[in-house]
């Protein structure tokens, strides 16, 4: 997506900006040491489900802003897949106007205070950041990004930015994950009416059932839910769309242009002999029980959990580690990661790697279950697992896991995650005529446009990514957002 | 919120509420099923549509009270509300004119057998219904397949109506004396296993609609997994029925006993809060 660089400019050439900008120079700046995180004690964080990351204070935030050379030319914004004004909102904090950056990054992303917690910066805005080719730590974009938000969020002073004059033709967004909330939040700024239809009682998708309280707090999301209330987005839980309504309801309701953001819904499992023996959960069952039914407060909430003293996750990804993080808070005494390839090759944010490690969670690496072992009950008692080795790269480029013949072993388990990924849910393409899907079931678009093969409905997230971050399916959702604008243009231009 | 407007009591542990459901009323298919949650600390559980009123915008649940969550639902009266009703979920039945065909129904298994079996009837099949249950008070719903059913045979535990024995008892006269062309099972897993044990050996194609622990129903989580000809079938989006003669019943019953610890804790609680 194209950012207008002569906005930047004219924005980067404001009095103030230029006077900020020569109060230190660039030698000064980049002496700086980059800010630390503060945190919760590991041993006492692993009691509970409290946020790890207790966020910068003004000090250290303004602090880091100054790190921020204020490029000419920004690269950092080209890692950004919803094009935030880095440098622009950066300079505001060093400005000390915090709530004037807060505003600066709803002008481009609806979600800052998700985006500055759970976005993998450290492989998009800060790995483009300056600082790289000078061999130096970048700038702590997403530690200042969770900042602003958070200031505004606290001061109780969330600013409603102007709507685009009314517009009359109605949009509507299936699934209301971190792609559909983008592209409302950016249909409703130009002022269609959106609707939102979510299939489950509560709303924002992977942020309430996937990503826990200690990483990112359900609170924090209720309130950018608000915000995207206050401008006008409509929200309706417990409709299914393909099965509460059909697609062709919503368009006799009036909707011209749909967006399904319906995400990658369906566990996968490893299809290993005694996979279904009790204790053994998909990663999406086990955090869903315990983020969105509140499990970790039974009996206090209804829903229960296994909790289990020795605990195997099974994959190397976020979810992964979101997974054992919550199997210590649950109580376990032995808490496990279990990776077929190396840690190297680890898709998880290595920030979270860490934290884990910190709060005791062993990493069992190249090394892969092949059976789980019940007793008469049918509870999982053992895991069989084989020792890998490694190969030469794949196509996802990292190297292969190889068996090393004769290496099985067990281990005692008592509840096992499995988080080795997941499928696209079936329930939308097979509720919609006229989608192309791709052999892995997602939904077939045009890269540019995220349009599918059927005019009216757009899509993004992992229903079109199978599996992916919360950033990426937000960048599809404002790329939909702005597709679908013109192609209701053109069509209300035709008629 | 979904404001129940009627309830009646069936048997000592079973209770129908008719519920505002609208758009669920008007997509509901036989077969199908809502996921219902009481209140705020509520578990999501999943509960078979047994009626659909598209008139009046409401769907028909019949509750048997086992826990926590069912007592918590059957404990509302009319004028209380849910706080949430989703669906409907899961395949519809794929109803079709066969010939003859067996409608095997035990314990509240008879609410979503209901629909299930006046669709079949509806389609031009004859209708027989085998309707078991411990005894005379906890038969449900005899009445109301009474009156479309071709023939009707009850079965009691302890013989206080109908004929004394087991469900499969009364298939099995069925399946001796006359081709059958499609038997229709749902109750108790044990029920569901001897029933499908028996339509084999008379080579009858059986389906099986099953009821597991389900968290979202839409496929996302895999607690209600279960294993249907070696393979792992979601009930939730690949079900709710299943080919009876491939369901792994014994690992089904496992599975459904997962929670038995904790439900126990729950209830406990739950009955004192209520004492």
């Amino acid at each position: 997506m194209p950012v207008d660089a002569q906005d930047l400019q004219a924005d980067r050439n404001q009095e103030w900006r230029n006077e900020l900008r020569g109060r230190l120079s660039a030698k000064e700046r980049s002496a700086l040491p980059r800010v630390r995180m503060p945190e919760l004690d590991a041993r006492e964080r692993s009691k509970d489900f409290r946020e790890v990351n207790t966020g910068l204070n003004e000090e250290m935030a303004v602090q880091e802003a100054r790190r921020c050379l204020d490029c000419a030319a920004p690269t950092c914004i080209s890692g950004c897949p919803v094009n935030i004004n880095i440098p622009g909102f950066i300079k505001l904090i060093e400005k000390g106007d915090f709530a004037a950056a807060a505003r600066k990054l709803k002008e481009t992303n609806a979600l800052p205070a998700v985006c500055g917690r759970v976005c993998p910066q450290e492989v998009q805005c800060e790995a483009n950041c300056v600082y790289q080719k000078m061999k130096k730590p970048p700038v702590a974009i997403g530690y200042l990004e969770r900042f602003a938000s958070d200031c505004e969020r606290l001061a109780g002073a969330v600013v409603v930015p102007g709507i685009g004059n009314k517009n009359p033709i109605r949009v509507a967004a299936v699934g209301s994950g971190p792609a559909s909330l983008t592209f409302a939040g950016q249909m409703a700024k130009w002022g269609h009416p959106v609707t939102v239809f979510e299939a489950l009682h509560e709303l924002a998708g992977v942020l309430s059932y996937g990503i826990p309280e200690f990483r990112l707090p359900k609170s924090i999301v209720r309130s950018e839910i608000a915000y995207l209330e206050a401008i006008g987005v409509i929200f309706e839980r417990n409709v299914i769309v393909g099965k509460t309504i059909t697609i062709e309801d919503m368009r006799a309701q009036g909707f011209q242009g749909i967006f399904v953001g319906s995400g990658a819904g369906l566990p996968k499992f490893m299809h290993i002999p005694g996979e279904n023996s009790i204790g053994i959960y998909s990663s999406n069952e086990y955090l869903t029980r315990v983020n969105l039914m509140k499990a970790y407060q039974f009996p206090r909430y209804d829903t229960p959990i296994v909790r289990g003293k020795r605990v195997a996750v099974i994959g190397g990804g976020n979810t992964a580690i979101d997974s054992v993080r919550t199997a210590v808070r649950l109580g376990a005494d032995r808490a496990m990661i279990v990776y077929r390839r190396s840690e190297q090759e680890m898709p998880a944010r290595i920030e979270e790697v860490h934290h884990a490690k910190e709060e005791g969670v062993e990493f069992l690496t190249l090394t892969n279950p092949i059976e789980y072992i019940a007793d008469s009950e049918g509870r999982v008692r053992q895991m069989k697992v084989q020792k890998m080795g490694l190969g030469a790269a794949d196509d996802s480029g990292r190297r292969r896991p190889l068996v090393i013949a004769g290496s099985e072993y067990l281990i005692d388990v008592d509840t096992v995650v499995v988080g080795v990924g997941t499928d696209p849910n079936p329930l939308i393409p097979r509720a919609i005529m006229g989608l192309e899907i791709s052999k892995w079931g997602t939904i077939l678009v045009n890269e540019e446009t995220m349009q599918t093969a059927v005019a009216d409905i757009f899509a993004g997230g992992d229903i079109v990514r199978g599996g992916a971050t919360v950033i990426l399916a937000m960048g599809d959702g404002k790329k939909a957002a702005i597709a679908m604008r013109d192609y209701l243009l053109s069509r209300s231009a035709g008629s | 919120m979904n404001k129940i407007v009627e309830k009646e009591v069936l048997s000592e542990n079973v209770v129908k509420l008719v519920v505002e459901a609208a758009a669920i009323s008007r997509m509901q298919c036989p077969g199908q099923f809502v996921i219902v949650r009481s209140d705020e600390k509520g578990e999501r559980i999943p509960l078979t549509i047994a009626d659909a009123d598209r008139e009046n915008g409401t769907i028909t649940l019949i509750i048997q009270k086992v826990g926590t969550s069912s007592c918590k639902i059957t404990n509302l009266n009319p004028g209380d509300s849910l706080l949430d009703v989703s669906g409907p979920l899961g395949r519809p039945t794929h109803v079709e004119k066969l010939g003859t065909v067996l409608a095997c129904g035990g314990g509240v298994g008879i609410a979503p057998l209901y629909p299930i079996a006046r669709a079949f009837q509806q389609a031009g099949n004859r209708l027989i219904a085998v309707l078991g249950a411990r005894n005379r008070e906890l038969l449900i719903l005899e009445r109301e397949m009474a009156a479309f059913a071709d023939e009707m045979i009850i079965m009691t535990d302890d013989g206080s109506y109908g004929r004394k024995g087991v469900i499969t008892v009364g298939i099995e006269d069925v399946l001796r004396r006359e081709p059958v062309h499609l038997a229709v099972v749902i109750g108790p897993a044990v029920m569901m296993k001897f029933t499908a044990l028996l339509t084999r050996r008379y080579d009858v194609p059986t389906i099986a609609s099953l009821n597991t622990i389900m968290v979202d129903g839409t496929g996302m989580c895999g607690a209600c997994r279960v294993s249907v000809g070696g393979k792992t079938k979601f009930v939730c989006v690949d079900g709710p029925e299943f080919d009876a003669h491939q369901i792994d019943y014994d690992e089904m019953i496992q599975r459904l006993n997962t929670y038995k610890a904790e439900e126990k804790i729950s209830f406990d609680g739950y009955l004192q809060s209520t004492s």
